[in-house]
């Protein structure tokens, strides 16, 4: 019985880690852009619902197809203005890894201000589905039950593009052996501007789902930036399949430590990352 | 005659040395509050990027441990509070600091590039995450009371702190240190072949760097009557000193210092017309930094003069 809940706990937090830390996987995989405001956009997708909610009732679900679109031309072209520059001043691959991560830091204060200045810094909530449903004699909300299954969908759709279209394919060749894509005649800079916006869109999308669960506020980015580093180093750095599977088992591990000692949560994925850093850098799945 | 021409040199350096920090000295003897407690956030500042960049500009190590080192320095100073001298308690939040450099360093300094700085971004967040729930599941309280210095205090052990960082940072420089520290940063394997050990050279470096940033967090905690983890371990101690070195110029210290210098300066200008606004246009500037100033301030001066 405690198995059940512990897994069923660790697949509805699994789901969620695993779409937002899809779209930095995708940012840092193919772009190579570290991209530490990557929760703001999270935050993004989470206020705008809940506003659209508020002021206009419109339903979560909806916001979904609102947010994803969006935010979409805005990482396309933050990539293209402002990151394919810096790439082109650093130089060598390595300084650019480096660099993206300071201008991205820079980003996070732009983004994150903006938020404040239009929706103060209070924490905002709304209740949407917040009523318990019965599954295999557990209790759990329909909201977070929603939320998981909206996430499995996204992630599995988004699996289906990587593996079964060609631009997905492309995607895949990008992020494997730059120059070898560019041989075969995919244009990189496209591909770079492409991945980005896909992970603003999924990162809105993660937001989305989160403001149907837990209170929001412009600060909620960066401790979610963070889960997605440190589920991406668990799948692996670059490998984007290896990040929805590292999101799941991280949901896993935090459910079972919740069980233990609640307030150790965090500490422990920390030490977790640590670990798998010195272990194995390459992930749990790299060679 | 050579040889003649550089001890010169070296000593009108030293003299200057000497003559700047005499006049900083009479800072709060002329100056108002507000400029004592400006020169303090510079000192600070410029403590935090030089002890950075000593060890991360010659290596390419990209460290985000600073708010680690500095935070773990604050809460010494919460820990202890009266019940030690003030300069034995900094000196305890300088070996602290140490302390957590030695032991995050010999895990973590085999692994490289960007590996490094999320592993080091981790162990900011981890030490602040760690003190958050013993703080709330041994005390019960998120913060704690700290005990105050006057400004004078807190200047001139800042100012005393500062001359000690420069100083390591000059002496690990001009020894063989420096250099096989610069070699590592170009070709690891060939510092490994020439005899350097180099595991050791990048332990030693990154924990006395360390030393100076957590007695930084020590005295400058003094300032607030209040800490919680939040304030001490704020991303934004990680993240600054490597802008503020690649602002003035990674190559030399003197980039580091006016790179530290004209930020703080910067954001204090800042800060008094547009409250609001402040933060929104620090990260333009942050931004800006790199698409305007991609080799620093001291490499725009050097183009300037071959233009």
């Amino acid at each position: 019985m405690i198995v059940l809940e512990i897994v069923i706990g660790g697949l509805l937090t699994g789901g969620i880690y695993a779409l937002l830390a899809a779209g930095f996987s995708l940012q840092y995989g193919v772009a190579r852009v570290m991209n530490v405001s990557h929760g703001e956009f999270i935050m993004l997708g989470a206020m705008s619902t809940y506003s659209l909610y508020v002021a206009l009732g419109v339903n979560p679900l909806v916001s979904l197809a609102i947010v994803g679109p969006v935010l979409f031309p805005i990482g396309f072209l933050l990539n293209k203005l402002l990151f394919q520059r810096i790439r082109k001043l650093a130089g060598s691959g390595d300084v650019f890894e480096g660099w993206s991560m300071l201008v991205s830091f820079g980003l996070l204060f732009i983004i994150q201000n903006i938020a404040l200045l239009s929706w103060s810094a209070d924490q905002r909530g709304y209740s949407f589905l917040a009523f318990p449903i019965s599954l295999a004699g557990l209790r759990i909300p329909a909201n977070r039950l929603v939320a998981l299954a909206v996430a499995l969908a996204i992630g599995f759709s988004f699996f289906l593009f990587l593996m079964r279209t060609s631009l997905g394919k492309a995607v895949r060749a990008a992020a494997q052996e730059e120059t070898g894509a560019q041989l075969i005649g995919i244009n990189i800079r496209w591909m770079h501007c492409l991945c980005f916006g896909f992970g603003a869109s999924l990162a809105g999308l993660a937001g989305v789902l989160i403001s149907t669960m837990f209170t929001v506020s412009p600060f909620i980015g960066l401790p979610y930036t963070i889960i997605a580093i440190i589920v991406v180093v668990l799948g692996g750095l670059g490998n984007i399949i290896g990040s929805l599977v590292g999101g799941l088992i991280l949901g896993l591990v935090s459910s079972i430590v919740l069980h233990i000692e609640p307030s150790l949560e965090l500490v422990s994925l920390y030490v977790l990352f640590m670990l798998i850093l010195l272990i194995r850098p390459r992930g749990i799945f790299g060679k | 005659m050579h040889a003649f021409g550089d001890h010169k040199k070296n000593l009108s350096q030293l003299a200057l040395a000497i003559l700047v920090v005499a006049l900083l000295a009479l800072v709060p003897a002329c100056g108002s509050d507000y400029y004592v407690s400006l020169f303090i956030s510079i000192f600070k500042y410029t403590v935090l990027t030089v002890s950075w960049a000593t060890f991360c500009g010659p290596t390419g190590y990209m460290s985000l441990a600073s708010a680690a080192f500095l935070g773990s320095g604050m809460y010494v100073t919460a820990l202890l509070g009266d019940t030690l001298p003030l300069p034995l308690i900094v000196l305890i939040g300088g070996a602290a600091s140490l302390l957590l450099a030695l032991v995050a360093g010999l895990a973590s300094l085999r692994i490289r590039g960007i590996f490094f700085a999320m592993f080091t971004l981790g162990l900011s967040e981890g030490v602040k995450g760690f003190i958050n729930w013993w703080e709330i599941s041994k005390t019960g309280r998120q913060g704690r009371l700290v005990i105050s210095a006057s400004g004078t205090t807190v200047f001139y052990t800042m100012l005393i702190i500062l001359v000690m960082a420069l100083l390591t940072s000059y002496l690990i420089r001009r020894s063989k240190f420096g250099l096989a520290l610069r070699s590592i940063g170009q070709e690891q394997q060939a510092a490994e072949h020439i005899g350097i050990n180099v595991n050791a050279v990048k332990l030693i470096t990154f924990a006395a760097t360390s030393f100076w940033i957590g007695a930084t967090g020590s005295i400058i905690v003094t300032q607030w009557s209040y800490v919680d983890t939040q304030v001490a371990f704020s991303v934004f101690y990680s993240f600054m000193p490597t802008v503020m070195a690649l602002f003035g110029g990674l190559g030399n210290m003197l980039g580091w210092i006016l790179g530290s210098v004209v930020f703080t300066i910067l954001s204090e200008l800042l800060l008094t017309p547009f409250p609001y606004y402040y933060m929104l246009i620090f990260g333009i500037v942050i931004v800006s930094v790199f698409l305007f100033f991609p080799s620093g301030l001291v490499g725009l001066v050097t183009r300037w003069r071959k233009a």
